[in-house]
C-alpha cells in the first residue's frame, strides 16, 4: 500500500482475472457450448499488462477480446468503467447477454454490473447463479435472495451478474488452448474509438482515508490432553461466559 | 442543510429489519447534519409503512402507492424510488443493505446522476461534511471517502443500530403519483424458494456453527448441523466449503454470500482468510476449532482450541447437551 496514493501498490504482482468475472466467463462459455452459433466477446478495461487477462479468456475459448484504454484514465470508479464498457459494447454492435462478475474481489463495489444495465438502457439481473434457459428474447435465470433462491425471468438484451456456484466453477484450460491463446490477436479501443461524456469519466466520490485495521482479540487458547479433554474445558468456558 | 432520503423497504406489510438499520443510520445522519429525515416506502399500500417509518424517525414518508407495486421486482422499485427522489431532491439517499438495496442502489445513482458508495460500514459527520467508512479488499483495509455532490450509499447490512420505533411521533406523509405499466417490469421475479437450513435463517441466527475446508467433506457437515439444532442455531460455511460442493452456496457466509452477527460464532475448520472475516465483523464472539495454531481465524477468536475438530465436536456436542439438559 502506498502512503501518498491511498493505492495499493502492484509490485511483481502478477494481474490476474477477477475470479467472479471467471465464474461469468465460464457461464458464457457453457451458454456457448449450448446454442451453437453464439459468439463470447471478453472486454476488460485496463493497461497494457491486463492483456494477461484476456490471454486467459482466450485460453478458455473466448472468440474474441477487447482491451479499452486510454492513458488519462488512471483512477476510474465502478461508474466510470461502466460507461466505457457500455460504450464499448455499443460500439460492438451489442449483445444479447452481458455477464460481468458479481462484484470485484478487491473493492466489492457491486456497481459496474447494474449500472451498466441503466447505461445500456436494458433489463437487469443481479446475483445469478444460474443461467437456466435462454429462448425467445427472454431468459431465465436462477438468482440469490435473502434466505434462498429465485427464479427470474429477464427480457433480452440483458445484464447479468454472476456468482459463485457448483455448475459454474471455472474449468482449466487445455495445453491445446493455453497454447493457441498466445497469438490470437487482442482488439484494442481507446477513447477516441467511444462516443463517451466526460462528465461520467470524473469521481464524485474523493478518497480521504485508507487505513488497516488493528485487530485486538486476545485469542484463550483452551489447553487439554486430548480432543475430549479441550472439548469438555471449552463446553465448561462457553457455559461460564454464558455464551450458550 | 442537507436533505437525507431513506428507503424503507418492507416485507409483508411491516418494514424489514434493513428498513429499521437504514432508518436508524439515517436519523443518526440527520441529527448530526441538523438535517430533517425523509423515507421513501414503496407498495400497494403504503399507510401502515408510512406510519411505522415515522415511528422510526421519519420526519416526513414519501408514499409510492400504487396496486401494481404488491410484490418487489427491480425496474418497478427504481422507478418508484427515482419518483420519489425527484420530489425529495436529496443530497444523501440511503439504501438498505439487503439484496434488493444492491441492485436498486448503482441504478437509482445512474438515474439520479448522483455517486455511488456500496457496503458503507461507518458514518461520520466532522465540520458539516459527512465521512463514509467502507471495507476493502476483502476487508483487509477501510477507505473513508467524502462526497462532491448528491450521493446513493448502499448501507453494509447489520452494521448499524437499528431504529426502535416510538410512539406518538409525528410526521408527514407526501403521496407520490407513479405512473408505470406491468411491461416496464423487463425483470420479473416468477417465483421464490426459501431455504432454511435447521428452521433458523442464517442471517437471523444468534448461534452459527460454521465449518470450511477442514471439515473435509458433506458428511462432516451433518455434525455440524446436529450441533447447530442443539443449540437452536443455524449452519453456515465458508466459501472453500461451498466451492467443494460439500453444502449449497446459500450457507456461504463472507465478503459474497451472508453478513451475520451472531452472539456466537462457532468457525470450525475455517481458517479465516480476510473474505470470510469480512462477513462475520459482526459476530460478538468468535469460537474457533482449527489444527493450525497459526490460522488466522485464532486472531478474531476469544476462545481457541488447536486441534482436528474430529476428535472434539462430538464431545464438545456431548458436553453443551449434558449443560443445556437435553
Amino acid at each position: 500500500m502506498d502512503p501518498a496514493t491511498k493505492r495499493p501498490v502492484q509490485g511483481s504482482a502478477k494481474l490476474v482475472m477477477d475470479s467472479y468475472a471467471e465464474y461469468a466467463l465460464e457461464v458464457a462459455i457453457q451458454l456457448k457450448e449450448k446454442h451453437p452459433g453464439s459468439k463470447v466477446v471478453a472486454i476488460c478495461v485496463g493497461d497494457k499488462p491486463t492483456d494477461d487477462v484476456l490471454r486467459r479468456a482466450y485460453a478458455l475459448t473466448a472468440d474474441e477480446a477487447v482491451r479499452v484504454w486510454d492513458p488519462a484514465w488512471a483512477d476510474l470508479d465502478s461508474q466510470a468503467v461502466a460507461h466505457i464498457l457500455a460504450r464499448t459494447i455499443q460500439k460492438l454492435g451489442g449483445a444479447d447477454l452481458v455477464l460481468t462478475g458479481r462484484e470485484a474481489g478487491d473493492i466489492e463495489r457491486g456497481v459496474v454490473g447494474p449500472t451498466l444495465a441503466e447505461e445500456l438502457g436494458c433489463a437487469c439481473a443481479t446475483i445469478v447463479a444460474r443461467v437456466e434457459a435462454v429462448e425467445g428474447g427472454t431468459a431465465v435465470v436462477r438468482r440469490e435472495v435473502d434466505g434462498g433462491y429465485a427464479l427470474v425471468s429477464t427480457r433480452l438484451p440483458a445484464v447479468l451478474t454472476i456468482t459463485n456456484d457448483e455448475t459454474n466453477v471455472p474449468r482449466l484450460p487445455k495445453v491445446k488452448d493455453l497454447m493457441m491463446a498466445a497469438r490470437k490477436p487482442i482488439t484494442t479501443l481507446g477513447a477516441a474509438d467511444l462516443d463517451l461524456d466526460p462528465a461520467r469519466l470524473a469521481s464524485p466520490l474523493e478518497l480521504v482515508d485508507l487505513y488497516i485495521p488493528v485487530q485486538e482479540g486476545q485469542c484463550e487458547i483452551i489447553e487439554g490432553d486430548d480432543g475430549p479433554a479441550k472439548a469438555a474445558a471449552l463446553a465448561r468456558r462457553l457455559h461460564e461466559l454464558k455464551l450458550v | 442543510m442537507q436533505n437525507v432520503l431513506v428507503y424503507a423497504g418492507a416485507d409483508q406489510g411491516a418494514l424489514t429489519k434493513s428498513a429499521r438499520e437504514a432508518l436508524g443510520a439515517g436519523r443518526r445522519l440527520a441529527d448530526a447534519l441538523g438535517a430533517t429525515l425523509a423515507a421513501v416506502v414503496v407498495a400497494a399500500d403504503t399507510d401502515a409503512l408510512a406510519q411505522e417509518a415515522i415511528a422510526c424517525g421519519a420526519d416526513r414518508v414519501y408514499a409510492v402507492a400504487n396496486p401494481i407495486l404488491s410484490e418487489y421486482q427491480p425496474d418497478l422499485w427504481v422507478a418508484a424510488l427515482e419518483a420519489a427522489a425527484r420530489a425529495a431532491s436529496p443530497d444523501v439517499v440511503l439504501i438498505t443493505g439487503d439484496t434488493a438495496g444492491k441492485e436498486l442502489a448503482p441504478r437509482l445513482a445512474f438515474r439520479l446522476r448522483a455517486g455511488i458508495l456500496t457496503e458503507v460500514s461507518a458514518v461520520a459527520v466532522e465540520g458539516g461534511t459527512v465521512r463514509w467508512t467502507r471495507p476493502v479488499y476483502g476487508g483487509k483495509a477501510m477507505a473513508v471517502y467524502t462526497a462532491k455532490g448528491p450521493v446513493v450509499i448502499g448501507l453494509r447490512a447489520r452494521m448499524h443500530d437499528p431504529a426502535a420505533p416510538a410512539e406518538g411521533r409525528r410526521g408527514e406523509v407526501v403521496r407520490v403519483e407513479l405512473s408505470v405499466s406491468p411491461e416496464l417490469a423487463a425483470t420479473r421475479i416468477v417465483e421464490k424458494i426459501q431455504q432454511a437450513l435447521g428452521g433458523v435463517r442464517l442471517e437471523d441466527a444468534r448461534i452459527i456453527v460454521a465449518g470450511g475446508r477442514g471439515i473435509g467433506g458433506p458428511e462432516g457437515f451433518k455434525d455440524l448441523e446436529a450441533l447447530a439444532r442443539d443449540l437452536g442455531g443455524a449452519v453456515g460455511a465458508s466459501r472453500a466449503a461451498c466451492d467443494a460442493g460439500w453444502v449449497s452456496a446459500s450457507l456461504q457466509i463472507g465478503q459474497t454470500g451472508a453478513t451475520v452477527a451472531p452472539d456466537l460464532y462457532i468457525a470450525i475448520g475455517i481458517s479465516g482468510a480476510s473474505q470470510h472475516l469480512a462477513g462475520i465483523t459482526g459476530a460478538k464472539t468468535v469460537i474457533a476449532i482449527n489444527k493450525d495454531p497459526d490460522a488466522p481465524i485464532f486472531k478474531r477468536a476469544t476462545l481457541g482450541v488447536v486441534a482436528d475438530y474430529k476428535t472434539v465436536l462430538p464431545h464438545l456436542h456431548a458436553e453443551l447437551k449434558r449443560i443445556l439438559g437435553k
